[in-house]
């Protein structure tokens, strides 16, 4: 989501990077133009203005390193500055040491509580807990058989009352007591935060179960408003944590950064999709380094260590790097990335893909498309595509139900990759710009392997490949 | 279609070289801290973030508190519901009004809209125009600025926004509900259905939404408050053929319009835009015949707004906006831009989860909730 805020930054910093000496206007016409990136993005108004100012301050202020050059300053200025709003720890659900641990959904009308609750069950439950939902939104029509339906698929139960949201509540918290359910999350109606009496509502359900979290679920897209809302919320109810969701469209998430700044909690929770797996915790550091231009490296590699086979993977990288690489191969590749999540969001999560890709509007059936080519090929072509000739390309077209050209497309782009590749192998090694990034990963690492999530754990001693996959660059081609 | 094909290829490929050091680091690592014992961090609760500086609720959120008790639900025009929301802006613009025309209001002026979400483009060149005509006229209030720039303001919003109901000979109108998930879609239907049955006509709900959970018994249920007929399809049915059925449905049962809901979609999902190009084409057929495609915008929607009105006007060629949740904070600024830059029409606003809130948009009174003090 914060695609576009990343190009302007860029684009901005960029032009002052180069530069020797600084004059003032050239300062004020960076911050300027961040300031507009930032109102573009809507983060709000004032929110943009004490950041500038901040910026600005510590600009002209001593506190810089002399080894830098004017330029460069200004760019760790705003690096630095941008990372103290996002940045800090990820968010640590504790659980309460009288269970059940309570948690409380709250927000604006349509901002995902409901569909938040159920995946937030799902998380708790692929924690190892035992979740109970319960239905406290009356008010909107079929709220709770929506609740009760997405519960359903993860066999997880309902509970609620009929009788008022707070009797709900209530109840909800007596029968994961007595069941022996460790967490209870309860969904709350949508509610304005002008609206006094449904505000009192949501103030009196939340003395009625205690919550260990508060929840503010805020919609990605929302704008100036965000402030307002947070704030009112938090003076309510004291929140915890913001769970931020529909991060799979493109807006530029300036609310998240308002959200954060004002109310001083952490995101806890992301949103990236209507499918019930589409949620994960947030880490805020990551999403700084995003926003920096780093790609979300970190998110990245935990999708693909859940996925990827660690020995059959050093093996493809090593065919991959000598150009034996063939298209079973390719298609095995395939797949696992498209277990990772969709392509587009994976694009945008690669550090230096080539930002006309990472713009590019992905068509899903494409990949279908392809698959279907290199599965109509003979086992003979898939390792050596060059012998494809005219006939064969029709015979495998006809095969896939694709024209020619489509395949001739598709095998002109595996060559030109398999030996761009190929190329970068004879690189390797040595920039320690690179391997410098790398160490922060690892650092930011740790902490997620508390959480243990991955599922595929190693099973014997990690073997080196031949190639010296540490110090291996990582620069791209297209950059 | 080519640079998918390069994506595609790039990234199964690129992958594991761009990740494949990190990703056996990362396995190693964990190898190793499988092995070391791990302490439990239960308690790690409270880690509270230090307070920023400044989070003290503003003036704005403090006149929210303590600004009008008493919510007459009876009333719905956009003038009493807005109202409660007031208060928000009111200290800005005290500034201006009672303030010269200095070089500072500009500044002031252009905080008013931006806080507004009219957006950054938009309000520069607002103001700029503004600036223009306040060249020849020379006002020295901002009182009079201020008229000035509604009356500009109002201006631009001169459009039609007649909602068309009258189907040729033989087919049955039909108006189409579109939108990114969330925004009021279903609940706005309800509420025209209410309408339309308030004045004697025949309203038939098409349950097009077959994808998210219990979209149509919400549906169902809005039906029944409107005294509306149903018709439903099965979950995960095609949408097209559910509405396509409603059409043919209702001139069966001679009813006088066709509300379609359809399931939200972001739209920057190619697949789910097709869907709904598709949805739309079908409703078309006869008997069918699409006389609304209505973009529902939720007034809190930010910049973001813009992008969704593009990517649906593209897709199923937008007719007019519902602006929804008007009753809130949110001043619903975005409708300003939508309709500047893409001559879209807002033709109908939301004003609370009942079956009566609903008006039709009134740039006058519009503008006057964005700025208007008491
Ligand atoms: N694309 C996308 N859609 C989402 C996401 N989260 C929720 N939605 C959709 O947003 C819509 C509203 O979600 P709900 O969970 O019903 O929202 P709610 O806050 O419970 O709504 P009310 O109870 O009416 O206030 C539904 O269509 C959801 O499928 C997300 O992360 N991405
Ligand atoms: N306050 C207020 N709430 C509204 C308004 N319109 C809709 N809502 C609420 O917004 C929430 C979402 O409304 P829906 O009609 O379910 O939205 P939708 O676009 O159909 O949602 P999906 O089908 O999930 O994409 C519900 O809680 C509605 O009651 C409005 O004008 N004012
Ligand atoms: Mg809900
Ligand atoms: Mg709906």
């Amino acid at each position: 989501m914060f695609e576009s805020l990343t190009d302007r930054f860029d684009g901005i910093l960029g032009r002052l990077k180069g530069k020797g000496r600084l004059t003032e206007d050239d300062v004020a016409e960076a911050m300027r133009e961040i300031r507009l990136a930032l109102l573009e993005a809507d983060v709000h108004f004032n929110v943009v203005d004490r950041f500038i100012e901040r910026t600005r301050e510590r600009c002209f202020g001593a506190d810089v390193a002399d080894s830098l050059t004017p330029g460069q300053q200004v760019v760790k200025v705003v690096n630095e500055e941008l990372t103290t709003i996002l940045g800090g720890e990820s968010f640590q659900v504790a659980y309460s040491s009288k269970p059940p641990t309570v948690v409380l959904m709250a927000g604006l009308q349509g901002s995902g509580k409901t569909t938040s609750s159920a995946k937030l069950a799902r998380w708790f439950k692929s924690q190892g807990r035992n979740p109970l939902l319960v239905g406290a939104d009356l008010q909107r029509p079929a709220a709770v058989d929506q609740l009760k339906t997405l519960a359903q698929r993860l066999d997880i139960p309902v509970f609620s009352a009929p009788e008022s949201a707070v009797e709900s509540a209530r109840g909800g918290l007596i029968e994961a007591q007595q069941t022996g359910r460790d967490v209870l999350i309860v969904d709350t109606a949508g509610r304005l935060t002008v609206d006094n009496a449904l505000m009192d509502e949501i103030a009196e359900i939340s003395d009625a179960v205690d919550p260990d979290h508060t929840f503010l679920i805020v919609d990605a897209m929302t704008g100036q408003d965000a402030v307002n809302t947070a704030e009112a919320f938090h003076a309510t109810l004291e929140l915890d944590a913001i769970i931020l969701t529909k991060l799979d469209g493109d807006a530029r998430g300036g609310a998240a950064l308002s959200v954060k700044e004002v109310v001083g909690r952490p995101i806890a929770f992301a949103s990236t999709g209507e499918r019930l797996e589409d949620f994960d915790q947030f880490h805020p550091d990551r999403m700084a380094e995003r926003i920096l231009g780093m790609g979300d490296v970190l998110t990245l590699i935990e999708k693909a260590e859940e996925v990827f086979e660690q020995e059959a993977a050093e093996a493809a990288t090593q065919r991959l790097l000598e150009g034996t690489f063939t298209l079973d191969d390719f298609v095995e590749q395939l797949r696992q990335v498209r277990q990772m999540g969709d392509l587009s969001s994976i694009v945008s999560m690669m550090p230096g893909a080539p930002k006309e890709m990472k713009d590019a509007d992905v068509d899903e059936r494409e990949i279908d498309r392809v698959e279907a080519i290199v599965l109509s090929m003979t086992p003979e072509e898939r390792i050596d595509p060059e012998i494809v000739d005219g006939s064969r390309r029709a015979r495998i077209a006809r095969g896939s139900g694709t024209t020619p050209t489509q395949v001739s497309n598709l095998l002109k782009q595996f060559k030109e990759m398999r030996k761009a590749m190929k190329g970068i192998a004879g690189l390797g090694s040595k920039s320690k710009g690179r391997k410098s990034k790398a160490k922060k990963g690892k650092k930011g690492k740790k902490n997620s392997n508390k959480g243990g999530n991955s599922r595929v754990q190693p099973k014997e001693a990690p073997k080196m490949p031949k190639i010296d996959i540490e110090g291996l660059d990582l620069t791209l081609p297209g950059r | 279609m080519n640079t998918t094909l390069l994506i595609i290829v790039f990234v199964a490929l690129m992958l594991l070289l761009a990740l494949l050091p990190w990703m056996h680091r990362a396995w190693t690592e964990r190898r190793g801290s499988a092995l070391s014992q791990r302490m439990p961090f239960e308690d790690g609760k409270e880690q509270a973030p230090e307070s920023i500086e400044g989070p003290k609720p503003s003036d704005d959120s403090v006149a929210v508190a303590t600004q009008d008790q008493c919510s007459n639900s009876e009333s719905h025009s956009l003038r009493t519901k807005i109202s409660k929301a007031r208060g928000l802006l009111s200290s800005r613009l005290r500034d201006i009004r009672r303030g010269p025309v200095g070089p500072q209001v500009w500044d002031q002026i252009e905080e008013l809209l931006i806080l507004a979400d009219v957006g950054v483009q938009t309000t520069f060149d607002t103001v700029g125009r503004l600036r223009q005509t306040v060249e020849e006229k020379e006002p020295s209030e901002g009182a009079t600025l201020l008229d000035l720039l509604k009356k500009q303001m109002i201006g631009d919003l001169s459009r039609d926004r007649e909602l068309k109901r009258l189907a040729s000979e033989g087919r049955v109108p039909v108006w189409l509900f579109v939108g990114v998930n969330g925004v009021g879609k279903t609940t706005s239907i309800g509420k025209v259905a209410r309408r339309f049955n308030d004045d004697g006509l025949r309203v038939l709900l098409a349950a097009g939404d077959t994808f998210r959970a219990a979209a149509t018994e919400q549906l169902e249920q809005w039906a029944e408050t409107s005294g509306s007929e149903l018709v439903r399809g099965s979950e995960g049915a095609d949408p097209s053929s559910v509405i396509f059925d409603a059409a043919e449905a209702a001139l069966a049962r001679k009813v006088d319009v066709v509300l379609a809901d359809t399931a939200g979609r972001l739209h920057n999902k190619v697949n789910l835009m097709e869907e709904l190009a598709k949805v739309r084409r079908v409703a078309d057929r006869e008997p069918g015949e699409v006389l609304e495609v209505l973009l529902v915008i939720d007034a809190t929607t930010g910049q973001n707004g813009l992008n969704q009105a593009r990517e649906f006007s593209e897709a199923v060629d937008v007719t007019g906006v519902v602006l929804t949740k008007l009753d809130g904070s949110a001043k619903g600024g975005i409708v300003f831009a939508i309709e500047q830059e893409l001559g879209l029409p807002v033709k109908l606003v939301g004003l609370g989860e009942g079956d009566r809130d609903l008006v039709d948009f009134d740039p006058e009174q519009f503008v006057e909730a964005l700025f208007g003090d008491d």
